[in-house]
């Protein structure tokens, strides 16, 4: 059976300034995967996310989220389709003004008519679904690094969206915790068929969660495909990224120039 | 050459945040003229906090530093007035003078240091934590959410303020002339507004609503642009106090300029 594309990416290219972070980048996400972006630190995962959000353009490429060209639409209708997605950040980015219950309220209370009543009865399932019912009351500054990205999560997901963005969601979390938020993101997409799109470098978890895997280097594509193909892969920097060698065609230094002639300049 | 590169430069990145800031200041006013007509209501609560926090805890300090300019303004001006026996005339020195100028321009600057500097910060750490990119996948706009209240509040609360200021500023004049100067109070008050015309007042309100879109607008450009972490709020927070205050004399300066040739 043919699977539907939600996502399609075709040659996306980004400069900042002179640094070219997005060197051409294609791929396609079906929906009810969880489909996850590895690659190291600066490779532009993030902000291949970003775009995929709508927080930024590209300078040429065209990206199709839920069949609209988001190089093209209005903002009308960059609206509409932003309330069908779900941005779990990797700071948490809770409202710090608002309280826990609040802050996973708000796309509630301002985008449906739900009645008061209604919108606590979601906000607690939303905060059970997270391990965290009954800290309502409590402000962000009140809680742990794990716990403000669980809330972060509630809310991402508090207007049931067809796809979740996960950017590092396990990132500085203890195992357990990591593990619970993998067991989340499996169970959201495996019952309620979300489509998840997960950023991270966290070896453990992308072969838990993952259906497809993408593998980001120096603003490109390096290869795509299920978790076991990944896991058997001819390239090298694949490899040498999965078993985290320092020794590999991808170099720690970023560096151009030689070391020796720097140092006696 | 470097010299006149570097002019060339300021001249233009100062072009750049201005035509930035008009273009804030432009989609403020279309949320809120808009904002109902597309369901978009900003929420009442939010604008009542921000009222609260603009105008209702600004009185103290707002009333501090009007007594004591009223006072001020009565003593240096009784000391010339004193010369030629007319300590009577002290009185519209202070109603005019609090009203058309140190009303709103001190209130103004109070404000700035205040308001603009708690708007910028506040703005600034939700830009730097992410909470603004947050705002915008949730498909709430952060202009529509965050400006419109902030802009509301201060554009109704600084005359509000400058009102209250310019009573308490007069009450100031008024116990100097009574205690220190020993003028018949009843007397005092009829010359205070005996030579205080309505225009008086009203180019001061006039000068408060400007100042208060200045304020906003600027507290909350340089909130919405912030880069860099900690370090970036001070500075965002800073520059943002100190454009008030140049922006807030100049535009006091200018208006006061139209309203003296305008008479003529």
């Amino acid at each position: 059976m043919e699977k539907e594309v939600v996502i399609k990416a075709e040659n996306v290219i980004k400069k900042f300034g002179e640094r070219t972070i997005l060197n051409g980048i294609s791929l396609e996400v079906y929906r009810g995967d969880t489909f996850v972006i590895m690659g190291g630190s600066g490779c532009g995962k993030s902000t291949f996310l970003r775009h995929i959000t709508g927080a930024l353009k590209p300078d040429s490429g065209k990206i199709y989220l839920l069949g609209k060209d988001l190089t093209r639409v209005s903002d009308d209708e960059m609206d509409a389709l932003k309330k069908k997605i779900g941005m779990c950040f990797q700071s948490a980015a809770l409202f710090d003004s608002m309280t826990v219950g609040e802050n996973v309220s708000l796309p509630l209370r301002e985008h449906t008519k739900l009645e008061r009543g209604v919108i606590d009865i979601v906000v607690k399932m939303k905060l059970e679904l997270v391990g965290l019912r009954g800290f309502e009351d409590l402000m962000p500054s009140q809680l742990s690094g794990g716990m403000r990205k669980r809330v972060g999560l509630a809310r991402a997901i508090a207007m049931d969206p067809e796809i979740v963005f996960y950017d590092e969601p396990t990132a500085g979390l203890d195992p357990i915790v990591a593990g619970v938020i993998d067991k989340l993101i499996l169970d959201l997409s495996k019952k309620l068929s979300i489509t998840s799109i997960v950023v991270t470098h966290d070896m453990k978890s992308v072969f838990s969660i993952a259906d497809r895997v993408a593998m980001l280097y120096e603003g490109k594509v390096l290869e795509v495909g299920t978790s076991d193909e990944i896991k058997r892969s001819n390239n090298p920097s694949v490899q040498q990224f999965i078993s985290g060698s320092p020794d590999g065609p991808i170099r720690f230094f970023q560096q151009k120039d030689d070391y020796l002639e720097h140092l006696i300049r | 050459m470097n010299f006149i590169e570097n002019i060339g430069s300021i001249i233009i990145g100062t072009g750049r945040h201005v035509v930035n800031v008009l273009a804030l200041f432009f989609e403020t006013v279309f949320w809120l003229i808009m904002g109902p007509f597309k369901k978009k209501m900003p929420k009442r609560e939010g604008i009542f906090s921000q009222m609260v926090f603009a105008g209702v805890d600004s009185l103290i300090i707002a009333f501090f530093v009007a007594f004591f300019t009223g006072i001020v303004i009565a003593m240096q001006s009784a000391y010339q007035l004193s010369r030629f026996g007319a300590n009577i005339y002290v009185a519209p020195m202070v109603s005019v003078g609090i009203a058309r100028e140190l009303g709103p321009v001190l209130t103004a600057l109070v404000v700035a240091g205040r308001v603009g500097a708690a708007i910028t910060a506040e703005l600034g750490t939700m830009k730097v934590t992410e909470q603004i990119e947050a705002l915008d996948t949730m498909a709430l706009n952060p202009i529509r959410f965050l400006v419109v209240p902030r802009f509301l509040s201060l554009l109704v609360m600084l005359p509000c303020l400058v009102i209250f200021a310019d009573i308490v500023g007069i009450f100031g004049g008024f116990l100097v002339g009574v205690f220190n100067l020993h003028l018949d109070p009843y007397r005092y008050l009829t010359f205070s507004f005996q030579f205080m015309a309505w225009k008086d007042v009203w180019t001061g309100l006039v000068k408060s609503v400007v100042f208060g879109i200045t304020i906003s607008m600027v507290g909350c450009y340089m909130g919405l642009n912030t880069k860099g972490g900690a370090e970036g709020v001070g500075k965002a927070t800073t520059i943002s106090v100190v454009t008030s205050f140049i922006l807030v004399i100049l535009f006091d300066c200018i208006l006061t300029g139209i309203f003296y040739f305008a008479n003529k």
